[in-house]
């Protein structure tokens, strides 16, 4: 099922939480909301629930219109960050419920069958009788999402889906969502304030602050082309260097990047750690090491500028550096965005 | 106080010495037995102070049954209309945000902080005849002030932020998300409050309703403003024990009481009885817990 929103805006009291979004999302796309705290992600997929309504703009499922068709009958499957599920129910009567109150009577062999089915699809069988405090964090929301499923949702509806587990539970959970989704090819809405997150899992990344999309594509294309800071210091470390532009060419400690397109005068240049490179020799930026943090996989290493600039550096875990050492920061890849960006 | 006697003793924490200990639960005790276990002694005592057909003589007469009959009818009505109030109230106030619902609970809370006989007399201000609707209802034929209505009014005033009071808390504590995943997977809103909403508030609401029933049947200030204590007809029980009393009628007024206590204590026992339903597990697992545990996985 496609979802097209168009010009959607809701306000809380005085607090406008969407400004006029647009977005379209293919029928068995897997799209990842993402933005920080208060960026109207939420909402937003609330909004496509039918759980808030716009104050404004139109929501489309296929070519029907249902900006104002309640929850109950907009046919959404939605996941709660915390489970949501029904405590004094076992895990199988969890799952049954949506069919349960369905318009559509099935059978209870039928129902049976199908929560069945579905405790297998999420590798949960044999524990239909067990209640939701009996099983794990990561069990609940396997379990939430078998329940969302067993209404046969045209879209199904995911907030912040691992935010409450572990860091191994979520990465295990997120490899697992993905083969479900290109298992049933439903059309897949998640929220997420975790980049890695919404890179691993969606086929498209839409990024929003301030309740407005500030980029979208794939997490290729937000990844290599960030079109703004924001954006760019969103999606990972990034150091920032004061630099200015002379002739379509940035200049910052000696080094000259090509800035082609960018107005003469002050901008910023916006580096990955791993883009730079420590040497003890000429040329690059003048720097002196303040710290050196070890990883498994390599070192970084944090580092003042000539101009007063902290930078940091992931390098090789060869690399020689101690604190206190003087030494040149090398740019292999830079950004330059407008000042006021 | 670490050149104790034995180095296996450790220090002991602020009040935790033995003098001070014993002084501090044996004076609970001397108080609590003073103030409220003589009391209680006192009234069986007085009670059956002539024997027992003595006591069964005041109990069945016609005005203390006509008492008992009609403090039971204005419970049965009472509690039952308080406890949809409550359980609405609650409802409105952690399901839905609208304006005004501040407003709303303290509205719900004025019974508590206020005199029951104040609640009485601002009554018989509205329903009296010269009140507010006094003489519309007088010419309807309807009567309220002192009759079954004004008592059973009275009562629900006084008593109105138990169940609501004791669902409040609870539910703010669950949420929306258990109704909202419910709407989501298709229920209606009577289907979400009797399959999800209800089981887990459950024994809150229960535990609520036994408070309220014993309030109702104890009330004393509030209904004897507009019942006007009319002997075998409007009087219930708390006001005909006073009536009793009055009249020098130590024994019937102390056999009287004795229902009444009888009544608070099966309402402890059942209050007790509750709060293990609502901790413990009676063959399914406790719902007194809140509802999204932060993902304790495993």
């Amino acid at each position: 099922m496609k979802i097209r929103l168009d010009n959607v805006v809701k306000t809380f009291d005085t607090f406008r939480a969407v400004h006029g979004v647009s977005l379209d999302i293919e029928s068995g796309e897997l799209v990842a909301l993402l933005g920080p705290s208060g960026s109207g992600k939420t909402t937003i997929l609330r909004m496509v629930a039918g759980l808030e309504f716009a104050d404004g703009g139109t929501i489309h499922f296929g070519d029907q219109d249902a900006t104002d068709i309640p929850v109950r009958d907009r046919g959404v499957g939605f996941v709660f960050q915390h489970y949501a599920l029904f405590p004094h129910m076992t895990v199988g009567e969890n799952v049954a419920f949506g069919m349960k109150v369905s318009k559509v009577k099935r059978s209870a062999t039928e129902i049976a069958a199908r929560v069945d089915e579905l405790l297998r699809l999420v590798r949960l069988e044999g524990l239909g009788n067990r209640f939701p405090n009996q099983i794990s964090g990561g069990q609940r929301q396997r379990v939430a999402l078998a329940r969302a499923l067993a209404v046969d949702p045209k879209v199904l509806l995911l907030d912040e889906p691992f935010g409450a587990l572990d860091a191994n539970v979520r990465r295990d959970l997120r490899r697992w969502l993905r083969e479900i989704h290109e298992e049933l090819g439903i059309t897949t809405l998640f929220v997420t304030h975790d980049q890695e997150e919404a890179l691993d899992l969606a086929d498209r990344v839409v990024i929003l602050d301030q309740g407005r999309i500030v980029q979208e594509g794939t997490p290729e294309q937000v990844c290599r082309t960030p079109n703004s800071a924001f954006v760019m210091n969103f999606l990972g470390d990034a150091n920032r260097l004061p630099a200015t532009v002379s002739n379509g060419k940035a200049r910052v400690g000696g080094t000259e990047l090509e800035a082609a397109g960018f107005a003469n005068g002050r901008a910023n240049i916006y580096l990955r750690p791993r883009d730079l490179d420590w040497s003890e020799e000429a040329p690059g930026i003048a720097a002196t090491i303040t710290r050196v943090i070890d990883k498994p996989d390599g070192r970084r290493i944090l580092a003042t500028t000539v101009d007063g600039d902290h930078v940091e550096l992931d390098v090789v875990p060869e690399t020689v550096a101690r604190v206190g050492d003087s030494g040149f920061v090398r740019i292999h890849r830079a950004r330059v965005f407008a000042e006021a960006d | 106080m670490t050149g104790g006697p034995s180095l296996r003793r450790k220090p002991p924490r602020v009040g935790d010495g033995a003098a001070i200990r014993r002084t501090l639960i044996a004076s609970v005790l001397v108080v609590g037995a003073i103030l409220v276990l003589a009391p209680l002694v006192v009234i069986l005592h007085q009670a059956f102070s002539r024997g027992f057909a003595f006591f069964a003589e005041a109990i069945t007469h016609p005005d203390t049954l006509h008492a008992i009959w009609l403090t039971g009818a204005a419970a049965l009505i009472a509690v039952p209309v308080n406890t949809a109030f409550g359980v609405a109230a609650a409802w409105a106030i952690t399901k839905f945000d609208f304006w005004g619902r501040r407003f709303l609970l303290v509205v719900i809370e004025i019974p508590f902080s206020i005199s029951p006989i104040v609640a009485g007399v601002a009554y018989l201000f509205v329903y009296g005849l010269q009140g507010l609707f006094g003489p519309a209802l007088d010419a309807a034929g309807i009567k309220i002030l002192f009759a079954l209505p004004g008592i059973v009014l009275a009562s629900m005033f006084v008593t109105a932020p138990f169940v609501a009071r004791e669902l409040i808390p609870l539910m703010q504590a669950q949420g929306r998300d258990l109704e909202e995943a419910a709407t989501s997977l298709g229920a209606s809103g009577w289907r979400t409050f009797f399959s999800v909403t209800l089981p887990n508030i459950r024994w809150a609401l229960l535990y609520g309703v036994v408070l309220c029933n014993a309030r109702v049947m104890g009330e004393f200030g509030a209904v004897s403003v507009v019942s006007g204590n009319i002997r075998g007809q409007t009087n219930t029980l708390p006001l005909h024990i006073e009536l009793l009393y009055h009249d020098y009628n130590t024994v019937g007024a102390f056999a009287a009481a004795s229902i009444l206590t009888v009544l608070a204590i099966v309402t402890i026992v059942a209050k007790v009885l509750l709060e293990r339903q609502g901790a413990g597990r009676g063959g399914r697992p406790a719902l007194a817990s809140p509802v999204a545990p932060q993902g304790k996985s495993s």
